[in-house]
Order: structure tokens, then sequence, then C-alpha cells
């Protein structure tokens, strides 16, 4: 399968500390990158330089072969990248409705893809006139989710999805993403739960201190403990 | 689909206090006639500082010359007035000049002197201040250092009658044109997708980027359209007053300040029923206890943050 994303010694500085350090990986269509790391890895900002809401200060970032470096955020977004901050980023005092109405830049909603969404997030169709701030954590996630894929996008950025969120909730965005990705979608998911990371990727990244240091198929890591030790510190103890 | 409840209290609060000072003034006439005094002023004020509030919830933006385009406001409709004869007929030109060239000086003033400092909230208070120094200057320059008259035509002069109450005609004007603003923005910003943009951009700006929309963009239109209320604004309160000054601007600011903080920054309902608080409180005072009429802005101020320290109507940023 072709490279939709791919990124060549990307480094990122925020004030005076260097984050990424010259990152190299790519993402291939249709599937679903997981990127995996410990806490301070560069995770979050790998995902917000793609975005462009900090500045590669070197290399190069392409998506299907335009270079997204130079661009700005809403050009980005306008290539159809579709982007779930670790915040959330959901507009509190707007309702359900008008934060998914913000997100289908293309026109109306269109209600075949809403209904596909109201069957795993059934909770946006019970509170679609009601502010999104008066969500509970695991539906606000649900509204960022929704919002990433309102419309058709080329790829979707999702940072922690399942960070804070009950099991219950964890299960059923696990549901949601398995059935997203059986309708083709190009995903890059940061993820510190490795039960869902596991259950979800196709292929891995792995960063430390702001660098690649493993890409692979998931099901490889997901069989060899000792490389998820030595690369997350995962225990056996963490898997049961 | 359960629906969103409007939060009614600091509506009911306004009327608190209407009745509270019905009580205290005992008059219903003079009631009458300060309660729609305190109006103008109130919707006077809004119009000048909606424009603000938006500006600095959009973008963060500390813009310590927004009395700069006030007086400009004053200052353009005063001398349009005047070539007009003062007639009833020039009362719209003189407004639509005054919209327009604060409108156009909001235009220059952000891509010259705000854009360099975004993000930067020390330079934004210094080069504003800055701003409004020199172009208080430049007023002085080409209008002169004296106080301009700035009369109202015949028709807005005088009162009507209703029993033994006297309702001032421009006041009512003034409230009237208040109202239409607040109802034209308030449809804007909850029934457009501009204005959809623009309360999402207030909240997250980083978030509507990463939609695809240029806030940057959007910024500018809200500060052109902030500058050339507050053009309306100066230019009716200049009216209000029939005199205008350079100083107009500066001294509404004080007022501007405390009804968007007392709004809550951002919001364009708060600035609203903070705005009427404002004027109705500084009428009552004024009349029941003109000794402390001058800081009763302060201390209502107070009081509100220390019931609700975000504001009436505070605008969750993230």
């Amino acid at each position: 399968m072709a490279d939709l994303l791919k990124l060549e010694s990307v480094h990122t500085h925020i004030g005076r500390y260097h984050i990424l350090q010259g990152v190299d990986f790519s993402i291939k269509k249709n599937e679903l990158t997981m990127l995996l790391g410990r806490n301070g890895a560069g995770k979050t900002t790998c995902l917000r330089t793609i975005m462009g809401l900090w500045r590669a200060s070197a290399g190069r970032i392409e998506l299907d072969g335009k270079d997204l470096a130079k661009l700005a955020t809403p050009d980005i977004a306008g290539l159809g990248i579709g982007y779930v901050p670790e915040s959330m980023g959901i507009f509190a005092s707007l309702t359900v409705r008008e934060n998914l109405l913000l997100a289908a830049r293309s026109g109306p909603l269109d209600q075949a893809r809403l209904d596909w969404i109201f069957r795993y997030f059934e909770a946006l169709k019970r509170f679609w006139h009601l502010p999104a701030g008066l969500l509970s954590g695991g539906q606000k996630q649900m509204l960022s989710i929704s919002r990433a894929i309102v419309e058709p996008r080329q790829l979707i950025l999702i940072d922690e999805p399942t960070k804070g969120l009950a099991p219950s909730i964890i299960q059923n965005l696990i549901e949601a993403f398995a059935e997203l990705k059986k309708t083709g979608a190009t995903i890059l998911m940061v993820e510190q739960n490795f039960h869902a990371a596991r259950s979800l990727g196709d292929s891995v990244a792995v960063m430390d201190a702001g660098r690649i240091v493993h890409r692979g198929r998931m099901a490889a890591l997901a069989a060899d403990e000792q490389l998820q030790a030595r690369l997350l510190g995962l225990s056996l103890e963490s898997h049961q | 689909m359960k629906e969103a409840r409007f939060d009614f209290v600091p509506v009911a609060l306004l009327a608190a206090v209407a009745l509270a000072a019905l009580a205290l003034i005992g008059t219903p006439s003079t009631w009458v006639t300060l309660t729609v005094a305190g109006l103008a002023m109130g919707l006077l004020i809004f119009i000048m500082a909606s424009g603000l509030t938006l500006v600095f919830g959009l973008m963060d933006v500390m813009n310590f010359a927004h009395g700069l385009f006030i007086a400009l406001g004053a200052y353009v409709a005063a001398s349009v007035m005047k070539a007009m004869g003062g007639t009833l007929a020039g009362l719209g030109p003189a407004m639509l000049a005054a919209i327009a060239a604060a409108g156009l000086l909001g235009l220059a003033f952000e891509r010259i002197i705000i854009k360099p400092v975004y993000g930067q909230h020390l330079k934004q208070i210094l080069i504003t201040t800055g701003g409004m120094i020199v172009a208080e200057q430049l007023i002085h320059v080409i209008w002169g250092p004296d106080l301009l008259p700035l009369q109202r035509p015949e028709a807005l002069r005088g009162a009507f009658l209703l029993g033994d109450v006297a309702l001032e005609k421009y006041r009512l004007a003034s409230v009237a044109v208040g109202l239409a603003v607040f109802a034209a923005l308030a449809l804007t910003l909850n029934r457009t997708r501009l204005g959809l943009l623009i309360r999402a951009g207030v909240e997250n700006s980083e978030m509507v980027e990463a939609l695809g929309y240029r806030v940057r963009r959007l910024f500018v239109g809200v500060f052109v359209a902030g500058s050339a209320l507050a053009g309306l604004g100066g230019a009716m309160w200049g009216m209000y007053q029939e005199a205008v000054t350079v100083a107009i601007g500066a001294q509404m600011m004080v007022l501007i300040f405390i009804v968007i903080i007392i709004g809550g920054l951002g919001s364009v309902t708060g600035c609203f029923v903070g705005a009427i608080l404002v004027g109705l409180v500084a009428n009552y005072t004024g009349y029941l206890a003109p000794k402390v009429a001058l800081g009763s802005n302060i201390l209502l101020m107070v009081i509100i943050l220390l019931w609700r320290p975000q504001g009436l109507y505070p605008v969750g940023k993230s």
C-alpha cells in the first residue's frame, strides 16, 4: 500500500526546548497507525507539528506528495486532515449540533454519516441541542471524534482518545474505531492504553526522546513482550 | 432531545435593581424618567463596548485605544452635522460617516498597530495606549483643541409627556438603536455560520484553525465591525452630551472596561446586561446618593465579581 503521510527528519523547537529531534516515519493509506511512547516522548508534539499548530524547525512533512511544513493550519486542515486533540477541543458554549456543523466545512451535515455516528455515539443524538460543555468526559470525547469524521477525510489524527475515560466508554470507542477502520479510513493515533492500541493498530511507531525508535506491525509488537518492556516500559502485569 | 437553558439570573438582577430603586425613589414618574435615562446610557455604552468584548474574546487582544474610535466617530459626526446644518436629514449621513471613518481607522489600526503584537499582552497595552495618544494629538491638529458642539436635530429635542412622566425623545431613540444593535448582533452570532465561527473562535481559536478556518481574517472583520460600532456609539454619545472633546473616548473607556468585565470577557449577552446594569445604577445612585454616584460602578463591579468571578455570562476559554 502507498504511503499517505511521510515525515522526514522533522525537528520541532518549542521556545528553547528541542522536542522533536529528527522524526522519520510514514503512514500507509487505509491503515491505523499507532504512535506509542512514554510520557514526554514527543507524541503530541508530533501530531501538532503535522497540523501546523507548532512549526517544524527543519525536515519535511508530506501528505500525498504535498509539503505541509510551510502551510498554515487552516490550509493543512483544508487538505482533508481531521484532528482530535488531547484536550478534545470541543466548543463548550456551542451545542452538539453546532460543533458538528462547524466541522462540516463542505456544506450541510450528511444524514447518512450522522446516522453512522449516532449508532456508536447515541448520546450525541440525545443531547443534540445541549451545550457541549454540559456533556460528560466520555461524551465530549465522542463529540470530538465525531467532529473529525463528520465528513470524509484523507487522514485523521487522534491524540489519546481513551485518556481518563471509564472502561465501558473505552470499549465503546474501540468498537467505533474498529468500524471506522472498515470504512477505509487512514488514522494516526497516539495512545497510552496498550490494550486499545493492540486491539486497533495495524502498524506502530514508537517514540522516545523526540525520535522514532521502532517501526513495524502492531501484531509483532503485541506478541513480543521483551520488546514492549524495552520500548514502552510495559511489564507482563500490565497486560493482565 | 434536551434543550439548553438560558441563564435568567443576571436578567432577574436587572429587574431586582430596578424594583429596589422604585422602592427607594418613591415617585413612579421620577423612577420612569431615571430608568429610561439609565437604559439609554447603558445601551449607548453597549454599542461602544460590544466590539471590544469580542476582540478580546476572539484574539486575547487588549486594545486600550478603543476610545480612539469613539472619539473619531463623535468628531466626524459633529463635522457632518455642522455641514448639513444640524437638520434631521443630516443625522443619517453623520452616523454613516462616523461608522465608516471608525471602521476604516480600525482596519488600519489592526494592520499597523495590533498585528505585530499578537499574543504579547504587555506590548499590546503599551502600543495601543501609545497609538491612542498619537491619534488624540492628530485629532487636535485636524479639529483643534476646543470643545466642538454636536447639536441634536430639532426632531430629537424635547420630551414626550405621558401624564407627569417626561420621556426625552433622544433617550428613547438611543434605546431603540441600542436594542436594534443588540438584536442584529444576537442574530448574527446565533443564527449564522459567521456567528458560529466567532463564538467558537472566542472559546478556542486554535481549534477553529484546526477545523480549516482562518481565524486571523475573522478577527480583522470583527475588529473593523467593533471599531465601526464604537464610532456609532461615540457619535450618539456626543449627541447625547451635545458636545465633543478629544477626551470623550478615554472618559468612556473606564465604563466600557467595567461593562465588559462584569459581563464576562467575550460575551455579547453579558456586555448587554452589564451595560444596562451600569447605566441604571449610575442614574439611580446619581439621584439617590450623588456623593457615591462616582464610585457606584466600581462598587457594582466588585459586588458582581465577588458573586460571579468570571462575570455575569462567563465564556469558557480553552
